[in-house]
């Protein structure tokens, strides 16, 4: 195992100093218990947005800490969720007397220690309100399953939701602006190869050089199905069916295409994914009106790509539009 | 038949924490089949940290040690095995109340509750391929074996067994809560991480009450 590291035991806490490093206009990194809040919180009258969940996905969540995003940000151990401690920390330090909302994303880890840490909060009478991502297609039958997986839906949550705060929403309204988000966005993930967490030293899974593993998880944890690799139009078409017809999307319908890479996908291979997702919504007349490429929601070193769509209405754009300034997601400011 | 008092407690946890250090690498290796990877280098952190804990700190009664278990668990080790297990920790500390020694019966309430806290938390029932898988029937074996006239250690000697056995059992079943359960039927053949944690820990506790 090669990597940019001084010690698989201090990956995190290394990268929280860089971080902190890099953005200090935009950030305080706290540490013991660790988390990153906006450097101007707690923002008085506003709902605080508090996330997180296991590291390894940067930029998810520190990069979306700032204006118009998450007030909050708590990183775990490498894919591992955060105690409820440092979540409850920053519950309190965003905290500007309008309530928090937390956003976790449906795996069992971040469900429990969030619930927890909602717990305490309420019990210290910090009114906090959980809104439970899950967009992940791949996971048919939730009622056999721990429910759908939260994955690169998350970004599009956090940030709408934001905006909703930043333009001065109460908690309930924020908390159901978030919720309508989850509700119109489907995703749905490949890897070519799998990750390497560092205190683990070995890939996560095997997966052999000819073989892609549909429906991903963001944690390295196997998909539903292993097939033989194909041209990059058939493997797209393979995550666009289940996702299109899920919610389902209908001609005419306005949507946000956003092709998220899991860590090591070249760049340029993105926009040809974008490209094949772009030409079959283009022969069901779906409107792509927003959109996003790039590396939000990571899965540390592993190839691979999700597909996410959103459903918009003009709120939800207007909403994406405000805006924004964190580490990785910046307009409008 | 000798109560288990506070010593037992803290040879238990000192011994939980021995054999999760030393078995930690399988359980990742588990855990890797069918979830994140990360089981045994988590509980290996989070039980570091309980005896670190136990260092500076004289836990008068069993249940006193239980509860700083739990506490320290809950804040170390993260993913769902933290909270779980250290409801699992918590839930057991509270039936054991401040009983400066406990018998059969007392031992059996305080695997009950153990198990039953798991099961609230985590809402997995038997047969989802949980650590419940592990704790159900220890419980069920610790029962019949206090209802045959077991005492303490006997009660932790069955459960033992059971545990064990049960860990085994999950290995042909389909996961139906956590990661796993993403797998579908590719879970099968794989042990869960976490029904095999808890009967290491269960084991812990039955040679502790013997000295073995």
């Amino acid at each position: 195992m090669k990597k940019l590291i001084r010690d698989p035991q201090t990956v995190v806490p290394d990268a929280l100093a860089g971080f902190a490093a890099a953005h200090p206009g935009l950030v305080r990194v706290q540490t013991d218990p660790d988390y990153i809040v906006r450097a101007d919180a707690p923002v008085r009258g506003k709902v605080g947005l508090v996330s997180g969940g296991g590291s390894g996905h940067e930029p998810l969540h520190g990069g979306f800490v700032g204006y118009g995003m998450l007030d909050a940000a708590v990183p775990g151990p490498v894919f591992t969720s955060p105690t409820p401690d440092p979540i409850l920390e920053a519950t309190k330090a965003v905290d500007g007397g309008a309530g928090v909302l937390h956003i976790v994303k449906n795996y069992t880890g971040d469900v429990l220690n969030f619930e927890t840490a909602a717990d305490l909060a309420s019990a210290e009478d910090i009114q906090v309100e959980t809104v439970v991502v899950d967009d992940d297609v791949a996971v048919k039958d939730s009622l056999y399953t721990a429910g759908r997986r939260g994955v690169a839906g998350t970004v599009l949550v956090e940030k709408i939701a934001g905006a909703a705060a930043e333009r001065g929403d109460d908690l309930a309204g924020v908390a159901a602006i978030a919720r309508t988000v989850n509700a119109n966005a489907r995703s749905m993930g490949l890897a070519l190869t799998a990750p390497i967490v560092p205190h683990a030293g070995v890939p996560s899974f095997d997966i052999g050089d000819d073989e892609v593993e549909i429906g991903i998880g963001i944690h390295g944890e196997p998909g539903r199905a292993r097939i033989a690799w194909e041209p990059v139009d058939g493997l797209v078409a393979r995550l666009m069916e289940p996702i299109l017809e899920d919610l389902p999307f209908t001609s005419s319908d306005d949507v946000l295409l956003f092709v998220n890479g899991m860590g090591a996908t070249p760049l340029v291979e993105l926009y040809i994914v974008f490209d094949a997702a772009a030409s079959i919504l283009r022969e069901r007349s779906i409107q792509i009106s927003r959109s996003l490429v790039g590396n939000f929601v990571t899965s540390l070193d592993m190839q691979g790509v999700s597909i996410t769509l959103l459903r918009l209405d003009d709120e939800l754009k207007a909403l994406w539009d405000a805006p924004v300034e964190t580490a990785a997601l910046r307009w409008g400011r | 038949m000798e109560a288990l008092g506070t010593e037992w407690a803290l040879d238990w946890i000192r011994r939980s924490a021995a054999v999760i250090a030393e078995n930690k690498g399988e359980l990742s290796a588990l855990d890797r089949a069918i979830g994140d990877g990360d089981h045994g280098e988590n509980l290996d952190r989070g039980f570091r940290a309980v005896i670190a804990k136990l260092e500076g700190a004289s836990p008068e009664t069993p249940g006193a040690v239980l509860k700083l278990v739990a506490t320290t668990l809950i804040s170390t080790v993260g993913g769902a095995s933290g909270p779980l297990l250290g409801t699992a920790y918590l839930k057991g500390a509270q039936a054991a109340g401040d009983a400066p020694g406990l018998d059969g019966a007392a031992v059996v309430s305080l695997l009950t509750a153990a198990r039953d806290g798991v099961v609230a938390r985590g809402k997995a029932e038997p047969g989802d391929k949980t650590m419940v898988d592990a704790w159900t029937p220890a419980v069920d074996a610790a029962t019949r074996a206090l209802g045959g006239g077991g005492d303490a250690s006997a009660v932790l000697e069955a459960a033992a067994i059971a545990a064990a056995a049960g860990a085994e059992a999950t290995e042909p079943l389909i996961a139906h809560k956590g990661r796993a359960s993403y797998l579908g039927e590719r879970a099968i053949g794989h042990r869960d991480p976490g029904a095999q944690s808890s009967a290491l820990q269960l084991r812990a506790a039955a040679d502790a009450a013997t000295g073995a």
